[in-house]
């Protein structure tokens, strides 16, 4: 039997770059912000000694256009930025999936509106989920909750890139991007290959036309003025669209006899899940439904919840209120709703969520 | 069963309150403990203050931050005002009173008192305090072995610092055998 590599104790932000880069990641443009600096830091070194190419940007901006351009080769690549620098790659965002080319953007969110501050937040939930950018777009986003996780969904990121051909967020913040745990960098089951990975590309990648060999030339663009070309490609990406939800996933933990049932997601859940551990063991029935998939959300297993029993929800979110939106959907009136935000900057520990879980728990405030 | 513990370590920038946390969690890494470090950051600068949280269990860990820490490690005065009213009741604060006036250590705490700038500075350098308070730590808390993290120094030290770990160990012998 082949030994496990050891665990090695590193940030979730070298994890992103560890994983990106045995997903098979050859490209990465980047702009420097806190608090995700660690990602280009060790990119810089790392990508350039297995081939592949580093590109310290000008700016943001310049840094989404060459994902774009090099997305559009076919070549699996990344940025990533925090929250006001994700904010200036909206544009592009939207052009890469008007032109159907993956993608993998990480955002590390700190805290805003504006420049904000450099602490954690999960602010970003309505320009990642609902797209910063114009048009009938949609963006896979992924939320790690820890180091592990940022490591091994960074294969499903490319994965879904390629499958779809569309841009992925990996939705992280401070805590999430600066924590270090142990992670064991092993591929996770059922991964792509490098080789598998750029293979998906084949059939629509530019390569550079040669008229002797090739009929047509490929073309991708996300400008379409013909009458009807327009309605016909947003159809598709709405058939697109449709088939990505398929791919919406959470985390349940406790929720088979809960009352009430805490729905959070990154770091945040993380920490209610400590909160919601110690109150079962309290003898409080409480659990934990942590999306994985902001986009598409896991709505119908959230739903589903309701239907087996009387129960209550309670959404903790580091922002005013943005998940809760989904959830509130998803629910459709079926079952109360409550909510619980936390500030920006704010380092909750698990005895601060306490007292906002017995409290929905027992019919609390319904905001 | 859980060997739940956590520590806030809090000092100025520059008194190696981070790597002191880094030493402490690849330590509890490498006996095959679950382990979080968690740095809380800001636009720091030699002289600021720093703190960092370590989260150390048998179970894997949900909240890498703590508010009532069950131990913290107190470089200095302005970490003994932040940190001490967040103690847990029955939690252990080792201080460093080379830097911090004892007068204001509440004695219904269970505090450890250490001169760890002084016993550094005895043994070659200052910038040893953080691995004399470690020493400390580890020998209220009962966590992990000395030996355990001495010899992770070996890991943990960069190449062109070697030289440095026999006095580094040295200073958690010293901060270990001091309380």
């Amino acid at each position: 039997m082949s030994q496990a590599p050891e665990r090695i104790l590193i940030k979730g932000n070298e994890a992103i770059v560890r994983g990106a880069l045995d997903a098979g990641c050859r490209c990465y443009f980047g702009y420097p912000i806190t608090p995700q600096n660690e990602i280009p830091e060790a990119f810089s070194s790392m990508l350039p000694e297995q081939g592949g190419s580093f590109v310290q940007a000008e700016s943001e901006l310049a840094a989404v256009n060459m994902l774009l351009g090099a997305a559009a080769c076919g070549i699996p690549a990344m940025t990533s930025s925090s929250s006001c620098g994700i904010a200036l790659m909206q544009e592009t965002i939207s052009y890469m999936a008007g032109s159907c080319v993956p993608g993998v953007i990480v955002n590390m969110m700190r805290g805003g509106p504006g420049l904000g501050d450099i602490g954690p937040s999960q602010s970003d939930y309505f320009q990642a989920v609902k797209g910063g950018g114009n048009g009938d777009h949609r963006n896979f986003v992924l939320a790690p909750a820890t180091a592990q996780e940022c490591y091994d969904m960074m294969f499903s990121a490319f994965a879904l890139a390629f499958k779809y051909r569309n841009p992925v967020m990996v939705l992280g913040d401070a805590i999430v991007g600066q924590m270090k745990e142990p992670v064991r960098c092993v591929p996770p089951k059922h991964a792509l290959t490098p080789e598998q990975l750029m293979q998906q590309g084949e059939d629509w990648r530019l390569e550079g036309y040669d008229r002797h060999a090739v009929p047509e030339p490929r073309v991708l663009r996300s400008l379409l003025l013909k009458e009807g070309q327009l309605a016909a490609h947003n159809r598709s990406l709405h058939e697109k669209y449709s088939a990505m939800r398929q791919e919406a996933a959470a985390e349940q933990v406790f929720c088979d006899d809960a009352s009430l049932v805490v729905v959070a997601f990154g770091s945040i859940a993380r920490i209610a899940h400590s909160a919601v551990r110690h109150l079962r063991q309290a003898g409080h029935k409480v659990g934990l439904f942590r999306p994985t998939t902001l986009y598409p959300f896991p709505e119908e297993a959230l739903r589903a919840l309701i239907s087996s029993g009387k129960r209550r929800f309670l959404v903790i979110e580091q922002n005013l209120g943005q998940m809760v939106e989904d959830v509130r959907l998803a629910i459709d009136g079926q079952a109360p709703v409550s909510w619980h935000g936390i500030l920006p900057d704010l380092y909750v520990g698990a005895e601060t969520l306490r007292a906002p879980i017995l409290e929905a728990l027992e019919g609390g405030k319904h905001v | 069963m859980s060997a739940y513990m956590d520590v806030i370590m809090a000092g100025f920038g520059g008194q190696g309150v981070l790597l002191m946390g880094n030493v402490l969690a690849n330590c509890a890494m490498e006996r095959g403990l679950e382990v979080t470090y968690i740095p809380v950051y800001g636009a720091e600068m030699r002289g600021g203050t720093a703190n960092c949280t370590v989260v150390i269990d048998s179970e894997p860990i949900g909240s890498p931050i703590v508010h009532s820490p069950r131990s913290t490690v107190i470089l200095n005065q302005p970490s003994l005002e932040k940190f001490q009213p967040r103690l847990a009741k029955d939690g252990v604060q080792i201080i460093n009173s080379s830097l911090v006036d004892i007068a204001l250590v509440d004695t219904k705490r269970h505090s450890v008192c250490i001169p760890a700038t002084d016993i550094a500075r005895e043994l070659g350098t200052v910038k040893m305090t953080n691995m004399v308070a470690l020493g400390a730590w580890l020998k209220a808390t009962g966590i992990l072995p000395l030996k355990a993290v001495q010899d992770i120094l070996h890991k943990v030290a960069p190449q062109h610092y070697r030289k440095l770990i026999l006095a580094n160990v040295r200073a958690l012998e010293a901060g270990y055998s001091h309380s």
